[in-house]
């Protein structure tokens, strides 16, 4: 058991350290900072200057291994945009991303449990088939032109949401939070539902598609016959069963709700840690770009890992693989 | 909580749509200041928010004109060229309540200096600045600078004592990540008072009771509240919900949608930026062609057939819906050394063009890469596609290349492109700017946005001379004797001016600047 742990361990560093070198020679491509950096009266002493001082005159695996170097020590280098320190704006922006996160992933796991069922125990009433036409529109949308339309409907026409922004936020001890003001908490819900939307539909249909199997089983048809109320076989019996895959995909879909928030927040102009990636790449801000795809590599590798250790102690076979 | 009383919370909480006081300037734009250190940083943003709390000793008004900001007076010395002589305003305070005095200019021009400083090269013919008087400054120059005002309209003024108690008399190294004082506070003299700031998020700005200009100007905003708003049209939905009363860069598109929109208006005007092509014409053989062992763009007729291909009104129609003005030269109006005759002079003509090109040689034409960039300029990459067909006409097959700003301003600055888009704009509001940078051969620090290759030493020797003649009618004629070569040689091909567009919700009253730099002092609210 220890020897496939230390193994997986060994693998997901290696696919991290894989990513981060993809990611430096991508940086290349993006273009030339310095541009951006320097006002058109710039002179070529002051462009050879800060690329010196950049350590952007060094080939990229060079860059690279001085990321990690200074990484490791938890140094994330300084913002070319900003001028401050990447680790200290990341922290800054944290919050914004993990509520917006939290409350979306709550939408989407409520209303996405609470559909799939309903829909599955309708199966061919009007309304279950009118929210399965429905939910083709949230998986096939794609999530700008959501958000877009909700703010079309509900700022500019309707004048009753904001259509940026969070509002007022409360600073609790280096934890800046919207969930304490009446600005805060209407500013989360459409952006919410733009980002949720998409999960939402995944839960629901993967509910709807579980608990039609689980209807057919033999145990629910028993427990019909002992004269059990629908009540309590729809939901004590049925959906107890059908939860397991549907956890496992929730725990996934999480993962990408926040590495995803990037176009709903450049949307709403939602200032966590999407936003602030996007400003990264046109502003061609190589620490801020390389903090930020080596967290979401760390966060989806490290889901990864977690999960497969998990199996590995449900499932006795899978260590016997290994 | 029961059904009826969780419907009631939430109607509350939707009713509550903030209706803030007539008086509040809600203001979107799509960047934010990068810092408040008045010296750290030397771009658009950045200047409008110091340009509401600080003040230089001249600014430019919305016309473009030069007006008193902290100096009341300014004039060469009669005893020596190399002087400038500026006369303080008296009677002055900072806001932290310091009185403003020559002291404090002396010192804001060292730290504009100094090593860190993003604004010294607009400084680099300042020798010594001294305080005659407690109210009179001297500037001295390394040669008699006839224009030197212009370059000061940017450099503000912050206060000796205030730097030296918060330990901010360096300028904030910003590659090295470093945050001072200043980078987050501001102490300057002007019209508003910082209030809160969180960058990218909003800047908070209240009036300045006490400030100068009080009964001067306008003034009539009392809360200035800076959002910036990255998506085109999330920027545009906060303007037509109401959430934002002020809004810069707006998107073309949506020019007559917010027109049209009830309690809206949109202004208009011709900005301080001039798009153009560029073409290689000094090598004798250049890589982005298909003609071996010569370069067409060396041939004068064919970059004046390439120019009369162009058809500047059709890119104004379509490509920019009326929002541009079709240029004939490389300087925006405004500018000195600009001439209606000469922007007025750029024909279409195909048969002409054909012509042209039949006798230079390349009756057949011959193909070329265009490198264009496609998040810089208004719809620059469409603009390049237009103009594809339009030299398709003449036989010139162009094959576009458009990049990210970021890839593509390096290949002009390092000489890799042969025929790319660029945008100019002025700030010092002279032709000697272009000149410097767009005419002059590459020499060092002079010519750096040259690509042309084109090196005339007889015109690089009067382009020199301007700096220090100071005899401004013998200048003026010099300027338009070194236009006449420009586009007698048709170094570039003028496109158009750019045209800025600023929506505001009815009862903001403000005329568009040239500069898009909006001044709250001039800001009148119903």
């Amino acid at each position: 058991m220890l020897s496939f742990i230390v193994k997986r361990v060994g693998q997901s560093i290696l696919v991290l350290l894989i990513t981060g070198l993809v990611a430096f020679s991508m940086f290349t491509f993006v273009g030339d900072p310095i541009d951006n950096m320097l006002g058109q009266e710039r002179t070529i002493e002051d462009v050879e200057r800060l690329r010196q001082q950049l350590g952007l005159d060094k080939p990229f695996v060079v860059q690279y291994y001085r990321f990690l170097e200074q990484a490791v020590q938890g140094n994330f280098g300084v913002s070319y945009r900003q001028g401050r320190p990447v680790a200290e704006i990341l922290l800054e922006r944290a919050p914004a991303t993990l509520e917006l996160a939290a409350v979306s992933g709550i939408f989407a796991i409520l209303l996405g449990i609470a559909l799939g069922v309903f829909t599955a125990i309708r199966r061919n009433g009007i309304a279950a088939n009118l929210i399965m036409s429905a939910s083709l529109i949230g998986v096939s949308l794609p999530t700008f032109l959501i958000g877009i339309l909700l703010i079309y409907l509900f700022s500019v026409e309707l004048g009753w949401l904001p259509s940026f922004g969070r509002g007022d936020t409360v600073d609790l001890g280096g934890w800046t939070t919207g969930f304490l003001t009446a600005s805060g908490l209407k500013a989360l819900i459409l952006p919410s539902i733009t980002l949720g939307l998409y999960q939402m539909t995944l839960i629901m249909r993967l509910v709807r598609s579980e608990m039609l199997e689980v209807l057919r089983q033999d145990y629910i048809r028993f427990a019909k016959a002992r004269g059990l109320s629908d009540r309590v076989v729809n939901f004590r019996h049925a959906l107890k069963n059908t939860m397991v895959p549907v956890i496992t995909v929730i725990g996934l879909q999480l993962g990408s709700i926040i590495a995803f928030a990037i176009i709903t927040e450049t949307v709403f102009q939602w200032p966590g840690v999407g936003l602030l990636f996007i400003n990264a790449i046109q502003f061609v801000d190589i620490p801020v770009m390389a903090a930020y795809l080596m967290l979401i590599s760390v966060m989806f590798v490290g889901i990864n890992l977690l999960v497969d250790i998990l199996y590995a102690f449900i499932d006795p076979r899978l260590r016997v693989a290994a | 909580m029961t059904n009826s009383k969780g419907l009631l919370a939430l109607a509350a909480l939707l009713s509550t749509t903030t209706l803030a006081s007539a008086e509040t300037l809600r203001w979107a734009r799509a960047g934010d200041a990068l810092t408040l250190d008045p010296h750290a940083q030397n771009e658009g943003p950045t200047h409008t928010i110091r340009h509401q709390m600080y003040e230089p000793l001249i600014i430019r008004d919305v016309t473009g004109a030069f007006e008193p900001a902290l100096a009341t007076e300014w004039a060469p010395s009669e005893d020596d060229p190399n002087v400038w002589v500026f006369k303080l305003r008296e009677g002055v305070k900072f806001h932290g309540g310091e009185d403003f005095t020559a002291e404090d200019v002396v010192f804001s021009f060292e730290r504009a200096k100094s090593e860190n400083s993003d604004m010294k090269e607009l400084l680099s013919s300042v020798v010594e600045v001294r305080a005659v008087d407690d109210y009179t400054i001297e500037i001295v120059t390394d040669g008699p600078n006839p224009i030197l005002p212009a370059n000061l309209t940017n450099q503000y003024i912050l206060d000796k004592g205030w730097a030296e108690a918060n330990d901010t008399v360096a300028v904030q190294d910003f590659e090295g990540g470093e945050i001072t004082y200043a980078t987050t506070n501001a102490n300057g003299t002007g019209p508003y008072i910082l209030q809160s700031r969180e960058p990218d998020v909003r800047t908070v700005m209240v009036r300045n009771e006490e400030y100068w200009g009080r009964d001067q100007f306008p003034m009539e905003v009392s809360e200035i509240v800076y959002t910036p708003i990255q998506n085109a049209a999330t920027r545009v939905a906060a303007l037509l919900s109401g959430e934002v009363n002020f809004l810069q860069d707006m998107p073309v598109q949506d020019l007559e949608r917010v027109a049209g929109a009830d309690g809206l208006t949109v202004k208009k005007a011709p900005q301080n930026r001039v798009i153009f092509f560029g073409m290689n014409q000094g090598p004798d053989d250049i890589e982005a062609d298909d003609v071996d062992g010569a370069n067409p763009l060396a041939d004068v007729r064919v970059r004046k057939a390439m120019s009369m291909a162009i058809n500047r009104d059709a890119i104004q129609q379509v490509v920019m819906r009326g929002q541009s003005e079709p240029a004939g030269m490389i300087a925006p109006p405004f500018v000195n050394g600009w001439t209606e005759e000469m922007d007025g002079a750029s024909v279409t003509d195909i048969e002409g063009a054909k012509a042209l090109m039949e006798e230079a040689g390349y009756a057949d034409g011959f193909s070329i890469r265009l490198d264009c960039p496609n998040d810089r300029y208004i719809n620059d990459e469409a603009i390049c596609q237009a103009a594809v067909g339009m030299l398709g006409q003449i036989g010139v097959t162009v094959n576009l290349d458009a990049k990210p700003k970021a890839q593509h301003f390096p290949l002009i600055t390092d000489g890799k492109s042969d025929f790319y888009m660029l945008g100019w704009g002025v700030p010092t509001y002279d032709s000697e700017y272009i000149f410097n940078f767009l005419v002059h051969g590459r020499e060092g620090d002079i010519g750096t946005w040259n690509a042309t290759g084109y090196d005339n030493d007889e015109l690089d020797a009067k382009i020199k001379s301007l700096a220090s003649n100071t005899d401004l009618d013998s200048r003026n004629a010099d300027i338009a004797e070194i236009w006449k070569v420009v586009q007698d040689e048709a170094l570039y091909i003028p496109i158009h001016h750019q045209v800025l567009n600023w929506g505001m919700a009815e009862g903001v009253g403000i005329e568009v600047d040239p500069e898009d730099q909006p001044k709250v002092k001039y800001f009148t609210m119903n």
